[in-house]
Formats: structure tokens, sequence, C-alpha cells
């Protein structure tokens, strides 16, 4: 039934049954499989998104980890020992993802290494508190939530598939950053001191990780035409906000925006403008933890070389063995 | 012999003075083991080491939550204790270094666990049920250990060369875990003729040397089980106290 072109590169005289296929498929909210034919720029668009969304996930296991040596009970341990063993996880999905559009997992490492490939923002924000665990899973993990739940009918099936399996994870560890709050807010007022300053602090960056505004983010159209996307950044923003609020009201604590108020006509919150030159800058490499975190990824991955330099080598005098005693 | 430290206040005493003891020693090496895998987090060498390590510290603190509780209150022994009230052996605290020592620390304590915990689900002791449920996972444990010595000891050169530094620099803290623990009832030599067994025939297939050095030295035997730790220990409790420490009274 489909056209099987793996790896094809010369679609710019794709033959018009290919691209109408393609565009069918699409309009009838079908799944793209590996193996069908597709617009190169629809595989650039792809590779470039699940490798940066597998990246986020690489470098997120780096904030939060810095806690797993210092939780303040063995409970709490052990559930930051699982969240990042996740979050490791998530990103061996997405790179097999990636990987079924031709890309391959070393070549994307080193481009993240070598800083052309991004991650997500949020990441470059220190967690200088334990209050920071808990909000990275409230906002951060909700926010990936808000992105990655219409991500679950993304056009493309295996990014969908993936999607499907980490969002069951994810809202896991949003409600376990939740409550940890909880927890903390019913404290001392040291710990609700902890978390209102962790809360001021994650706010604007979450709201930021849906992206630029809709009239200054390009690549929004195309990729919602394509419905690689399913909603634009803004409405994700939104929906994010409506979600956190009444959260926000429960746990008591403030949001910290002045602007932010209901508005009955539209049904939604009204908020105010994120610093959206932050972001840029942020993006550009020059946020406060981007070369640490850049750097941290870098050598793991250098001081790693020789144990995967031996796992090849002794797989290699394996098979030899094997082939060996097959002939003897 | 010099005289432990007194237990922890909530430590039971009389008949279960001896299984308080046991449940210290078997459950500080979990607690420790796992501190040091989780140094590993977002630093491991390939993405499924990340997963690995991450798994096996999660399996090791589950086994040491059950083990403190069964003496007393999880978080303030492993929170509210010095170094000298620790149980735990040498070995397991022992600073991770490279891969290859990471792994051949698990390769030693792995070994030693399963056959414990074996024995130890084979008996009607009151630590049965829990070795029944960890045998399971440090069989796991053991595999991945020894998997990754093979690889490393019959890989390339120099994975062979920081391997074998790594089996020669643990020796020394491997004769400790055949120091009797009271309130378990094991057969100690027996133990450890099975696990110098196993572990010949491990470093042997993965072409490395077996030490030939003594593996306890006077500073060494039994001082771990007595509250005597290496230096870097303290470190590692200060990063790890530094939070609870600070907010007496607090839960988390």
């Amino acid at each position: 039934m489909t056209a099987q072109q793996a790896g094809s590169s010369a679609t710019l005289d794709a033959p018009p049954a290919l691209q109408e296929h393609f565009d069918a498929t699409i309009a009838r909210d079908q799944r793209v499989e590996p193996r069908d034919w597709m617009p190169d720029g629809y595989r650039k668009t792809l590779i470039r998104q699940v490798a940066q969304h597998a990246h986020s996930e690489i470098i997120g296991m780096q904030p939060e980890g810095e806690w797993i040596t210092r939780a303040p009970s063995l409970r709490r341990k052990a559930i930051l020992f699982a969240k990042v063993q996740d979050e490791a996880g998530h990103g061996l999905y997405l790179y097999s993802a990636a990987e079924t559009l031709g890309a391959d997992r070393a070549d994307l490492t080193e481009r993240l290494i070598e800083g052309r490939q991004k991650y997500s923002s949020i990441f470059n924000y220190p967690t200088p508190t334990f209050a920071d665990v808990g909000v990275i899973g409230w906002f951060v993990d909700g926010a990936a939530i808000c992105n990655q739940v219409p991500l679950c009918r993304s056009s493309y099936g295996p990014y969908a598939r993936a999607m499907v399996r980490i969002c069951k994870e994810e809202s896991f560890h949003q409600r376990q950053g939740y409550e940890l709050l909880m927890t903390m807010m019913r404290g001392t007022e040291a710990q609700r001191e902890m978390v209102q300053d962790a809360v001021n602090r994650w706010w604007w960056p979450s709201l930021m990780m849906f992206g630029p505004p809709d009239d200054n983010s390009p690549n929004s159209a195309q990729s919602m035409a394509w419905k690689i996307k399913r909603h634009s950044n803004d409405e994700l923003r939104q929906r994010f906000v409506d979600m956190t609020v009444p959260q926000a009201k429960k746990l008591d604590v403030t949001l910290p925006d002045p602007e932010l108020r209901w508005n009955e006509e539209r049904g939604h919150h009204d908020f105010g403008t994120p610093d959206w030159d932050e972001l840029m800058r942020v993006i550009k490499g020059d946020g406060p933890c981007n070369a640490d975190r850049i750097e941290r990824r870098g050598a793991a991955h250098e001081e790693g070389a020789w144990v995967r330099e031996a796992a090849v080598a002794h797989a290699a005098k394996q098979a030899a063995r094997e082939e060996k005693g097959a002939a003897a | 012999m010099t005289t432990p430290p007194s237990a922890p206040a909530q430590a039971a005493s009389g008949d279960d003075t001896a299984r308080t003891t046991a449940a210290l020693a078997l459950g500080d090496d979990a607690l420790v083991l796992s501190h040091r895998l989780g140094e590993w987090a977002g630093n491991a060498p390939v993405l499924e080491e990340e997963v690995a390590l991450a798994n096996i510290a999660l399996d090791l603190l589950g086994q040491a939550r059950v083990l403190l509780s069964t003496a007393g209150d999880e978080d303030e022994l492993a929170f509210l204790r010095e170094e000298r009230a620790f149980r735990n052996l040498q070995l397991v605290e022992q600073p991770n270094g490279d891969f290859a020592h990471t792994i051949v620390r698990q390769l030693y304590f792995s070994t030693y666990q399963h056959l414990l915990h074996t024995e130890l689900a084979a008996g009607d002791g009151p630590f049965a049920p829990l070795a029944g449920k960890a045998v399971k996972e440090v069989s796991y444990h053991r595999d991945h250990a020894e998997q990754w010595t093979l690889r490393l000891g019959d890989g390339t050169d120099a994975s062979r060369a920081r391997t074998q530094r790594a089996v020669d620099a643990l020796w020394r803290y491997t004769g400790e875990m055949f120091q009797p623990v009271e309130g378990l009832d094991i057969d100690w030599p027996a133990l450890e003729t099975a696990w110098l067994e196993r572990i010949t025939q491990v470093l042997r297939r993965a072409t490395l040397t077996v030490p030939g050095g003594p593996r306890t030295g006077a500073w060494t035997a039994g001082a771990g089980r007595q509250g005597l730790h290496t230096e870097s220990f303290g470190r590692m409790l200060a990063e790890m106290q530094h939070l609870h420490r600070s907010h007496p009274g607090a839960t988390w």
C-alpha cells in the first residue's frame, strides 16, 4: 500500500503519486511509518524535533540528578533515582525513533555536544534547592505533558508511539513533584519559603518552554500542516497556565505575575509576557547553565570512550571465536 | 578488638540486638553502595548504563530501606548517624573511580551478596523473606557485573589494564566480607570458598590475573563492621546528610 523508499533523499523531483499518497495519509490522520515515502523537509524537521526531544531528556537528567546524593529522605531518594532512570529510558526511546528516520545516535550525540542541536531551554536553569526538584516535577513535567499529550497523535508513527509511553511516566512524575511540594508546604516555615522561592524562579522559564509566541515561530505553520505538531505554542502555553493556576491556589503559593487573572469573557487566564529576549539568549547558549550542561555531557561521553571501544572489541572477539567454532 | 560504638537510640535491646546488628550491617552495605552508584547519574559511558546503574542503585536502596526499618527509623539511621556508627563494609564505600573500578566493586560485592542471600533465603531466620526477594535482584546485578568484567577484561589493551588495576586495588577490601556478622547464621568459610571460586572463574575468562596478595590487611579486617571507615566515607556522608541535618524535624 505504500511506496517504499526508505532513506530516499531525491525528493525534489518526487513522483507526484508519492507526494499525493503522503498528503492523503496526513489528511486522513493516518500514521506515516519509517518505510513510507515522505518529503525531505518532513524527514528533516522530524529528525530535528525528535533528536532535540531526546537531548532534552538526557540533559534534563542533570539538574535533578544533582539532588540524588543529597535527597533528604530515603523515599525521596528512591523517587529521584526512578525519575532520572526514566529520563534516560525516554532518551533511549526517542533516539530509537530518530534512527527510524535514518539518523544515527552517535552522530546526534556529537551534534548535541558540539552545540549544533538544541535541547529544551528549561534545563539551562540551576537547581540550588531541593524544592526545585518538586517544582521541576510540577511545572516542567506539567509543561512537557501539555506539549506531549497532543504528540501522541503526531503524524509520524514511531514518534507518536514513543510519546504514549513517555506521557504515562511523565504524569506520574508530575504528581510526585506536586506531592513533594505539598509535603513541604505543610512543613516548616523554611520549607515553605524554599517552595515559594523555587516557584518564583521557575515560573517564567517554564512558560518559555513552549517556544516563542506564534507570530514569531517560523517553523510552526509547516509542522502543524504536517500534523507533526497539533497545537500552536501560544495555545499550549495558555493550556498550561489554565491548568496550573488552580494547582498553585491549592498549594498556597503565588505565581510571580501581577497581570495574572481570570478572564471571564475568554474563559481563560490572562497573563503577563515572558521575557522573550531572555529566551533567545538561553537558546543561543547564554543561559545560566548552558556551558556546564554541555561540558558535563561531553565529559561523560569522552571519558566513556574507552568503555564503548572495549565493548566493541569484545563483541568482535566473541564473533570471531564463534565463527571459528562453527567452522571447526 | 575495639568496642563498637553504641547502637542507635531506637535500636531494640536484649534478644533483638543481634538481629539489629545484622540488619544494620546488611542495610548499610546496600545504602552506601546505592549512594555511590547514584554519583554516576548523568556521567555513565553509555545511556544503557545510566539505566542499568540507576536500576541497581534503586534495588539496593529498596533493600536498605527494608533492612534499616527493621532496626529503627530508616531516615534517622541514614541521615543522623555519624561515620563511626555505620556498619557497612569498606568495600562498598570505596569511591567510584573509573568505570572499571565501579564494575569490579560491583563484581566483588554482588557475588558476595548473591551467595549470602541465597543462603539466608534457604534458611528460616528473620531475614529469609527479604533475602528471597533480594536474591532475584542481586542475580541481575551479578550478571551485569560479570558481563562487563568480560567486556572490559577481554576488550582492548587499555580496558584490560584499567580493569586489572581495579581488580588489584580493591582486592584488599574483599576479606572483610567473610568476617562473621552477629545475627546471621551463615557458614562463612564455605561462603568464602564459593566466592573465591566464582571470582576466579570470571577473572580468568576475562583474561585477568587473580591477585596473589592478601585479601585483608591488619587494618582492614572487620573494620567497617566495627564502624571504622576509610577517609572518603566521611565526605560521602557529609554530602548525603547535609540537607536532612540542616532542617531538624522537617518531613520531606
